[in-house]
């Protein structure tokens, strides 16, 4: 049994944990830039998380390579082209604003103006209208109501 | 003979929750009270067959019954009895399964403790809760049938994903279920009043400690999922914004509004049409949260396709119970017309402003969760919607909300003056901007996050604070504490709970912006330096667990020469399952914790490691604790004893006359 175990752990990778002192910049200002932007980067083959946290050996060829860009002088912005030129739009956890993906960003914006709008005019309305007449009991209520009121023994 | 036993108590729990359904729904029709009082026996006879079918399973889980499908699938005579047990709902069929019972005992909850409801209501939501059950069960019986035997038993079980094999993990979920299960009785009472067409005063005290007691489970079982992350996946987050995360925040978002909301309609009789909705929404976003976790749409919209049989059965519940709740509302809400009258600036206002937030703050969570699906579907666009983009447009909803809280807290009912609420309020401003500017000066680099967050979680907890103090009245110090102490427990729940949401505020925004990072490689015996905290890697074992292999290495912490801890944190390697996860190594402290990780073995000899200083990290699920502790002290209240207090007083008075 054990045998068996042992066996089957040596077939298991060993995983990469995520970003490792071997990748870290020698420049501390390119580093942080690196750090910063790995946050924004989809790990392609993990449940959402970015490759900054990822152990996937994906992530750290992501990392890696957003670490190459920037040493070879890319401001962030390119840096983030390149990537996103070579992996499509779904390597970015930040999503843009273009096109219809706008409506994402304005969605909750737009929706308090909307709940505002109504909660204010129900605000108003509240205000002007006359006390309603309290709610008629039914039969049953009054019946109850009059147990209720009715002297105890 | 057991399993099948558990599989017959599930069917015949089944053909119950159809009588539970249709007898007291016609009877609460026809004023027969027979009729009516079927629903209140069946619900009882219900939670004790799916009992019954969930301890069959349990037992099979237990004795690691190999000849039943779902125990090979999570479970291996190895795994330690606690992880066992937990693997009955660390799976999708059985995790169902713990939904129905929860489900059920919620049903005989209303029979067992419903007593003081009007019977034609109390018929109707045990009707309404019993459809639910139907519904669900219906699913387990076609899809997802927990008691499934194999025809050759192998020899083990596969085991339960190793991730789940920890003590936090083993109570999330029956916590989260609890909650959103605990929703489904908020909106039985809102489609049982939707269909008497009738909403007062009575109603919201009746739906609220329910929907209390859901929220209370919906924040632990959030909490405890929260602190899990934390400390098992490696490096020390908390919150993802993962879809699985999101479909349980959703529901606690508008749960928290309609708890409040309820309060308007107990107190004002007003916003009742709006407090249905939100009743009938909470649990529609429980329901779409069990769709996004089951059906794996939003992980990929191929796993979708793979499996398609249980999404579309999971997607007809929801249209039905929504589609259904939400037609009724449209033709019933306008018979709720409001009564309580107040102005613009009032509590009442400022629970709607609330209501507004918490609203539209979901309403993004919503969204953000689904929009890959849309765009995919709608331009066959393929992207990611991630932490970045919940951050940037989730967090502004709740700086509005913290900071308005501790105004809108203090205002009277119907009519407030601004300025005398502000005026009360002055002293805690105050403190908090002192105590905002004095972390700009004391913080090293020029982050506004940590500041702002601790100005703002400290302007809620001394507002809460303030209220304490001005709802003790006048005069001497002694006489205004001694009143503070015997304040009803609603307002001591609300303090606790309000000044709960202020602490995490305050702890979330402190560990994004103060935490420190170290990652490097070292010998055993090389020490580092660590915030103010020397670390030496005292040594690094392999060593053998129940179930899996270890590689674990022992940290000494000491500050300045005197020793505060050693942590030991671990790499483990699940055989069976062929998975590694990390242990990290923490020392919890008061205002930091210092959280150790081992990495892999270097070619010369030496390891990885990763580690951080993480400033207040126990406030962030301490917050979540007082808020569920304030839930709890606000359903302790009077007002909610009184029934059982008048059944106490008759059994006392038999013996007296």
């Amino acid at each position: 049994m054990i045998r068996a175990l042992t066996l089957s752990l040596a077939l298991i990778a060993t995983p990469v944990l995520a970003v490792q002192p071997d990748e870290i910049l020698a420049d501390p200002v390119l580093e942080a830039r690196a750090r910063d932007l790995s946050k924004d980067l989809r790990c392609l083959v993990c449940r959402n998380e970015n490759i900054d946290d990822s152990n996937a050996d994906l992530a750290r060829d992501l990392r890696l390579l957003l670490r190459e860009r920037l040493v070879a002088g890319d401001t962030d912005a390119e840096a983030m082209d390149y990537i996103v030129a070579r992996y499509g739009e779904y390597v970015l956890l930040n999503p843009t604003s273009q096109g219809a993906n706008l409506l994402l960003w304005i969605a909750g914006p737009l929706m308090l103006v909307l709940g505002g709008g109504i909660a204010f005019a129900y605000l108003r309305r509240r205000r002007q209208d006359g006390d309603a007449p309290p709610e008629a009991l039914t039969p049953e209520e009054e019946k109850r109501l009059a147990e209720l009121l009715a002297p105890k023994k | 003979m057991i399993v099948e036993f558990g599989h017959f108590a599930l069917i015949l729990a089944f053909f119950v929750a159809l009588i539970q359904t249709v007898m007291p729904l016609i009877g609460a029709q026809k004023r027969w009270s027979g009729w009516m009082a079927v629903g209140e026996s069946a619900a009882v006879v219900q939670v004790l067959l799916v009992t019954a079918s969930f301890a069959a399973l349990t037992y099979a889980f237990v004795t690691s019954d190999f000849s039943v499908a779902l125990v090979v699938a999570n479970s291996h005579t190895l795994k330690p009895m606690l992880y066992k047990i937990s693997g009955v709902w660390g799976n999708h069929e059985g995790s169902l399964l713990l939904w129905v019972l929860i489900l059920a005992v919620f049903g005989a909850s209303v029979a067992w403790f419903g007593g003081n409801l009007p019977p034609t209501l109390r018929a109707r939501v045990i009707a309404v809760q019993g459809s639910i059950g139907v519904a669900f069960m219906a699913f387990m019986l076609l899809t997802s049938n927990p008691f499934l035997r194999l025809e050759t038993p192998p020899f083990n079980g596969k085991d339960l994903n190793p991730l789940l094999q920890d003590p936090g993990l083993a109570f999330h979920p029956p916590f989260l279920y609890l909650g959103y299960v605990g929703l489904s009785v908020a909106f039985s009472f809102a489609v049982a009043a939707l269909i008497e067409g009738r909403v007062d005063a009575a109603w919201g005290r009746w739906v609220r400690p329910w929907t209390l007691a859901a929220w209370v489970f919906l924040t632990i079982g959030i909490a405890l999922g929260s602190w899990w992350a934390y400390y098992e996946l490696g490096w020390g987050g908390f919150w993802f914004w993962d879809p699985v995360e999101n479909a349980s925040f959703m529901p606690w978002l508008i749960g928290a509004a309609l708890l409040h909301s309820a309060i308007v309609v107990e107190k004002r009789e007003a916003l009742k049409a709006w407090t249905i909705l939100l009743a009938i929404l909470a649990f529609g976003f429980s329901l779409i949260g069990t769709f996004i976790v089951r059906s794996g749409v939003i992980t990929s919209v191929h796993a979708f396709a793979n499996d398609p049989e249980r999404g579309v059965f999971i997607l007809l519940i929801l249209g039905f119970f929504m589609g259904g709740a939400l037609m009724l509302f449209a033709a019933r809400a306008s018979a709720m017309e409001a009564k309580g009258l107040f102005a613009p600036v009032s509590r009442e206002s400022a629970l709607v402003a609330n209501n507004l937030l918490l609203a539209v703050s979901c309403f993004v969570v919503f969204v953000g969760t689904i929009w890959p699906l849309v765009a995919e579907l709608l331009w066959d666009r393929k992207l990611s919607v991630g932490e970045p983009f919940f951050n940037a447009a989730f967090t502004p909803f709740m700086v509005v909300l913290a900071l308005l809280l501790p105004i809108g807290a203090i205002m009277p009912w119907k009519r407030a003056l601004l300025g005398r609420s502000l005026r009360a309020l002055w002293p805690a401003a105050v403190l908090a901007l002192s105590l905002m500017l004095l972390a700009y000066a004391v913080q090293t680099g020029r982050s506004a996050l940590g500041p702002i967050g601790l100005g703002l979680g400290a302007w809620v907890v001394f507002g809460a604070l303030t209220e304490l103090w001005q709802r003790a009245g006048r005069g001497p110090l002694a006489g205004r504490l001694g009143r503070i102490a015997r304040l009803p427990r609603a307002d001591w729940g609300k303090a606790v709970a309000h000044g709960g949401f202020g602490v995490t505020t305050f702890a979330v925004a402190a560990m994004m912006a103060w935490q420190v990072e170290d990652i490097r490689t070292m010998n055993v015996g090389e020490s580092y330096d660590l915030r103010g905290y020397t670390v030496t890697l005292a040594s690094v074992e392999k060593e053998t667990g129940p179930n899996y292999f270890t590689t674990k290495a022992a940290f000494d912490i000491t500050r300045n020469g005197a020793a505060v801890a050693t942590v030991y944190p671990e790499k483990r390697v699940y055989p069976v399952a062929g998975m590694p996860t990390t242990e990290a190594g923490i020392d919890y402290g008061f205002t930091r914790d210092l959280y150790m990780v081992i990495g892999d073995a270097q070619e010369n000899g030496s390891w990885a490691v990763r580690s951080y200083f993480k400033p207040f990290a126990n406030w962030i699920w301490g917050g979540a604790f007082l808020m569920a502790l304030g839930g709890v002290i606000s359903l302790a209240d009077r007002r909610y004893r009184v029934a059982a207090g008048q059944r106490a007083r008759k059994l006392n008075a038999v013996p007296a006359e």
